[in-house]
């Protein structure tokens, strides 16, 4: 940090509560500190709100920012590893990638589980919250237990939930079975496997949202429903009229959020795979039916160690991101139409 | 006095509702200690056992034998333990300083701050495992902290928390009294900030105690954190559900503890920053 440039903004700074020069001159000359406090004090006189940030902005940039602007300097050469030169190659890696099956089929996996998981997800979320938000008993209570799958690991969720999932004793089949319905093989299918990680994903964020819509609910002025409930209306119009719209910055956040969390899902398919075979972690299932793209990714970069094919794959992959937040983004918003 | 059963009488519907979500958010997490409190045999019974059984503390022991999972305890409580106490206090300087200083640069810094947080992390982490290599932090536990030792959203949080919560006219009154810019921060500063910083603790510890990826890539089978171990017990080649989750219970359960006992605050903290945000 340039000393000039940190000098001025201190003056800068202490501009706003300089005491006058009297006080000052009469601190100065009250008597003999212990050694600390002078210490702190010359410290004090030359911190500025630049050593206030920099541990954060030195370390952000160094391990956060840092490589995210270097994959795109990997992504455009055959970088490997394993091997010693890592030529340059330009678009290569991207103009593979867009005729690379396995890539769109892990796209395609995405879509489909994250679309699986986030629309129920929000949709019972919005629906608990406001039912929470109503004058209950052991409010706290509730809560707590909302959010108790937050707290499990995703490796735990995926773990009670294969065995919840399995094909011979779990319990997902056995209730089916009084049903009447056949055993299903979970993880065999593209639809079964899509369904029961979608489960899993929605069964550790339902609660999580359901805090975040009841916070935004709570700020909504009570007279708005006084009146609505005079004038008779139910529970779920006051929820589709006044609630909605009321919180809809929040609903836009939470899709955002939930988006950008959908399409890095990695860690479900992977252990989900792994109680098949450990072959069939990596490859999300014996024929690639639960891959993702965040899995295909880690196939990639950390089995094959392709890391300028899979820096590519990163890249596109942030695009797709970046592509299905903005359309998200403009359905919610035009959804106002249709509520108000 | 209002008797309790008035506003269950009222919304019936509502109670029935938050009772079933609420059995089945709790209900894999009790059906995992069922499980790790019988043999693999009991698991094949129709119907299946509902109550515990006795048989926890041998599984327990199986899965202390079956992987390291002594060191990966130690490892994760390392681990959680210097990624919250960093985050802690460099959320807290950066807070104050984005919250309460002026100086050049900082709604650029600040916005920066926040449209990273929006960034799949994912997106870097071929170029961090590179840079691993060449600090030769892999397979030790540097690998893990130091990239979690900052945290944007930490930042963020404790930005939004000070510029409400922590009164300019106390920091005048600071200045007046002779206190430079780091005895505000020890003085003033830091107790202002104690509410908050303990929810962004609490977060951060469950965060870091819950993170699976990272850890994996990095880290080496001998050496693991508790979930990359639990990870590798439930993946063995012979299916052994019941050593699976009593390593779940095992990694699961203190966290679920230390959470209901302090859910209070954590709930709070969520839906504050849930507001803000």
């Amino acid at each position: 940090m340039p000393r000039e440039s940190s000098s001025s903004t201190r003056s800068f700074v202490e501009q706003e509560s300089r005491p006058p020069a009297p006080a000052r001159a009469a601190r100065a000359g009250g008597g003999r500190r212990p050694l600390v406090a002078r210490l702190s004090r010359r410290l004090g006189r030359t911190a500025t709100p630049y050593t206030f940030v920099s541990p954060f902005f030195l370390l952000f940039a160094a391990f956060g920012v840092f490589p995210l602007i270097y994959t795109a300097w990997v992504s455009l050469h055959d970088w490997n590893l394993l091997s010693s030169e890592n030529p340059f190659i330009g678009l290569e890696n991207y103009r593979e990638l867009f005729t690379d099956g396995y890539f769109w089929n892990a796209a395609f996996n995405t879509l489909s589980i994250g679309l699986l998981s986030a629309i129920p997800q929000l949709a019972l979320a919005l629906v608990l919250a406001h039912l929470l938000n109503r004058p209950l008993r052991a409010q706290t209570l509730w809560r707590i237990t909302l959010l108790l799958p937050n707290v499990t690991s995703v490796v735990a969720v995926v773990v009670i939930f294969s065995q919840l999932f399995g094909r011979e004793f779990g319990l997902v089949n056995l209730v089916l079975g009084v049903f009447g319905i056949d055993p299903v093989n979970w993880q065999a299918g593209v639809g079964s496997s899509h369904i029961a990680i979608a489960v899993m994903i929605m069964w550790r964020w339902t609660g999580y949202n359901t805090l975040i819509y009841l916070a935004a609910m709570q700020a909504v002025p009570r007279e708005l429903y006084e009146a609505a409930t005079l004038d008779g209306a139910s529970g779920a119009k006051q929820l589709r009229r006044i609630t909605i719209p009321m919180i809809r910055p929040t609903i836009i956040f939470t899709v955002i959020v939930t988006t950008i969390g959908s399409m890095q899902i990695i860690a479900e398919p992977l252990l989900f795979g792994a109680q098949v075979s450990n072959g069939a972690a990596v490859t999300g299932g014996t024929d690639r039916q639960f891959q993702t793209l965040a899995l295909y990714l880690y196939e990639k970069g950390f089995r094959s160690f392709e890391f300028g094919y899979a820096s590519a794959a990163a890249w596109v992959m942030f695009l797709l991101v970046v592509l299905v937040v903005g359309f998200n983004y403009l359905v919610v918003r035009r959804m106002r139409g249709g509520l108000d | 006095m209002r008797s309790p059963f008035r506003s269950l009488r009222r919304h019936p519907l509502t109670y029935l509702t938050l009772t079933a979500v609420a059995f089945f958010s709790a209900f894999p997490i009790y059906w995992s200690v069922i499980v790790a409190s019988h043999d693999n045999a009991a698991l094949a019974e129709v119907p299946p056992p509902l109550l515990p059984g006795g048989n926890f503390f041998a599984n327990v022991g199986r899965v202390f034998d079956t992987a390291p999972f002594a060191l990966a305890l130690l490892n994760s409580v390392i681990v959680a333990g210097a990624i919250t106490l960093s985050v802690m206090l460099f959320s807290t300087l950066a807070g104050f300083a984005f919250a309460k200083l002026r100086f050049r640069g900082r709604n650029a810094l600040l916005l920066l701050t926040v449209v990273t947080m929006m960034v799949p992390t994912q997106l870097g982490i071929i170029p961090l495992y590179m840079l691993m290599i060449k600090l030769e932090w892999t397979g030790t536990m540097y690998a893990v902290i130091v990239p979690a030792l900052v945290s944007a959203f930490g930042v963020f949080f404790m930005t939004q928390y000070l510029s409400r919560a922590l009164p300019t006219e106390l920091l005048e009154a600071g200045r007046m009294d002779g206190c430079g810019t780091w005895r505000l921060f020890w003085h003033i500063v830091i107790p202002a900030a104690r509410p908050a910083a303990a929810v962004l603790g609490m977060l951060t510890f469950m965060t870091a105690w819950n993170d699976y990826f990272w850890p994996l890539v990095v880290l080496t089978p001998d050496n693991p954190t508790v979930q990359v171990a639990l990870s590798q017990l439930a993946s063995g080649y012979v299916r052994d559900f019941t050593l699976g989750l009593t390593g779940t219970a095992v990694a699961t359960l203190p966290l679920v503890l230390i959470f209901v006992m302090l859910g209070k605050q954590i709930i709070g903290g969520i839906m504050q920053g849930a507001v803000k945000g």
